[in-house]
């Protein structure tokens, strides 16, 4: 048997730029080879979005059309949380499949792999949140500041989804198992994102819940959105929205690379 | 700094909470050359090639890979290295060709070059066939392949290889260990670890043997042998009731099989095996069987320590 090793010198290392469409790359034919997983990122959403505008739409705002309106941008922003879970169990099954291990023996920085993660987590938001948007368009939901608001409010979910990644980046460093890091996820979310206003008005809840509910990040997310594709968003709302995720990476990025490190 | 040396280690620590995985190894691995950690399950062998790759911080000491020094400049050592970890570190959903191609990206090599040197790394390691097969469809000679393959992108100073044919049937076993006298003979220093005195014997210029975090042996094969002796001679008497006398008849070196009648002595070679047939004879001893065997890992870790291996 005869292996050809290559003689002379080596290629430079690639640039961070090159490593990230590597790993966007990944990301794709990750897609490609196991599509079921976009039924995974997507289902939830689309049986949300059915049941709550068909079922619950016409007695909470009134009409389908009208609840549509109001519920498309949470469902949004749940969407893309609900959705950083799955970067989590991804880096556990890179774990413990020893594949992170040859990744960090390479020469590239080294949180060049996490930087590939968050880049097919993006795309993965992306895909995901233009099926839901999709849908929402197809029964009749208008967001009042068209294209522009559209673009606007899916750079906001990349930005909530950056954000929010690290804590299952954390959780997948730290747990044993992607399902240990499944179970704990929805664990978290289902209460952070029902105590929201993704589904209903907080008017009717009771006084505490509605205290928490005000300064729950998803609601403040929520809002934010829903003023984006109204075309009416302020600086403050935008501001409050980015609050939340923009804590997380200060706190959760150097905990990422100091747990990464005493592996 | 000796430049004649791939690896040079000093007093290398690292426990986890109370358990001294690694307690105070020096190594020194000359450059070309296949050397071999030999140990049981849980001495530390995994642990102590993961701190020569970079990937466990030691708590104490020192070592140099290639001559650059792993505190100081883990990326330079990082470039001169490459790692194949117990389990295949590949991407399972990914097909064989498109795990080699990411990699090579990761090097450096651009596109087409990537796919260029995905081809050839196939061709060699006779998996052209199965490059459009996703690895979780591979079988386990496959993996180990493949996974060796990953470590070959560019031309590694020294290769690390955890337990490379743990779990293999006999022949891709052979094929391992083919691929790894190829690599040797093309100067990639190859430091390995195996459960295996077999594998140790066949493939590596030079032993350590370790045992609870230490090195207690290290030498060539046949040093380690003069040690243990080159083999080792079984007998069973036909009376049980004889079992005690014929082992004080074989001497101190000689154990007794705590299951069976059998006795085992460590032997030099076919005249003292002889020998001690002899003995036997003379005491009347009658034998239901005798055998000369390679001495197993236990008897090795035997004869080093006194003791039965962990």
């Amino acid at each position: 048997m005869s292996i050809p090793l290559p003689q002379g010198p080596r290629p430079a290392a690639p640039s961070p730029a090159s490593t990230a469409l590597t790993f966007a790359w990944r990301a794709v034919l990750k897609f490609r080879h196991v599509p079921e997983q976009l039924f995974d990122l997507v289902m939830t959403p689309i049986m949300f979005t059915l049941l709550f505008t068909f079922i619950f739409g016409g007695a909470l705002a009134g009409s389908s059309t009208a609840y549509l309106q109001w519920f498309i941008p949470g469902i949004l922003v749940q969407t893309t949380v609900f959705n950083t879970v799955y970067s989590g169990m991804g880096l556990s099954t890179d774990l413990s499949k020893g594949l992170f291990d040859r990744f960090r023996s390479l020469p590239i920085w080294s949180l060049a792999p996490f930087a590939g993660l968050m880049v097919g987590d993006m795309l993965r938001h992306t895909i995901a949140g233009a099926i839901i948007l999709g849908i929402g368009l197809a029964l009749g939901y208008s967001p009042e500041a068209g294209l522009s608001g559209i673009l606007a409010s899916f750079a906001l979910l990349l930005a909530i989804g950056f954000g929010w990644g690290w804590i299952f980046i954390v959780l997948g460093l730290v747990v044993r198992t992607p399902m240990t890091v499944m179970t704990l996820g929805f664990a978290v979310l289902f209460p952070v994102t029902f105590a929201s206003n993704i589904m209903v008005d907080p008017a009717t809840m009771p006084g505490w819940l509605q205290a928490f509910v005000a300064v729950n990040p998803v609601s403040l997310m929520t809002t934010a959105l829903r003023a984006l594709m109204a075309g009416t968003a302020t600086a403050r709302e935008i501001g409050l929205a980015l609050l939340g995720p923009a804590l997380l990476t200060l706190l959760l990025a150097p905990l990422t690379l100091t747990l990464y490190r005493r592996r | 700094m000796q430049d004649d040396l791939a690896i040079r280690a000093r007093g290398l620590r690292r426990s986890f909470g109370d358990l001294r995985a690694v307690d105070g190894i020096d190594l020194d691995v000359p450059r070309g050359m296949i050397f071999a950690i030999l140990g049981p399950n849980g001495a530390g062998k995994t642990t102590l090639l993961r701190i020569l790759a970079t990937l466990t911080r030691p708590d104490a000491g020192e070592a140099q890979v290639m001559g650059h020094d792993l505190a100081s400049h883990p990326e330079r050592v990082r470039a001169a290295i490459a790692m194949t970890g117990q389990f295949a570190s590949l991407d399972e959903d990914l097909t064989g060709r498109e795990n080699l191609v990411m990699l090579s990206r990761l090097w450096g090599f651009g596109w087409r070059a990537a796919r260029g040197r995905a081809e050839e790394l196939l061709a060699a390691f006779d998996l052209s066939e199965a490059a459009k097969k996703q690895v979780k469809d591979y079988s386990g000679g496959m993996r180990r392949r493949l996974d060796i393959a990953a470590s070959l992108i560019v031309s590694p100073g020294v290769l690390f290889l955890d337990e490379p044919t743990t779990g293999l049937d006999p022949s891709a076993r052979a094929g391992v260990w083919r691929l790894i006298r190829g690599l040797a003979a093309k100067g990639v220093t190859i430091l390995l670890t195996t459960q295996y005195l077999e594998e140790a014997d066949q493939l590596a210029g030079r032993i350590a043997v370790i045992d609870h975090g230490r090195k207690i042996a290290e030498g060539t094969s046949r040093e380690l042998k003069a040690q243990t002796g080159s083999g080792v001679l079984h007998v069973t008497p036909l009376d049980p009731g004889n079992r005690e006398i014929a082992l004080g008849l074989l001497g101190e070196a000689a154990q007794a099989d705590p299951e069976g009648a059998r006795l085992s002595v460590p032997v030099a070679d076919d005249t003292e095996a002889a020998a001690h047939l002899a003995r036997l004879a003379q005491a009347h001893i009658r034998l239901a069987e005798f055998s000369l065997g390679a001495p197993s890992l236990d008897e090795v870790f035997f004869a080093l320590t006194g003791k039965e291996a962990a």
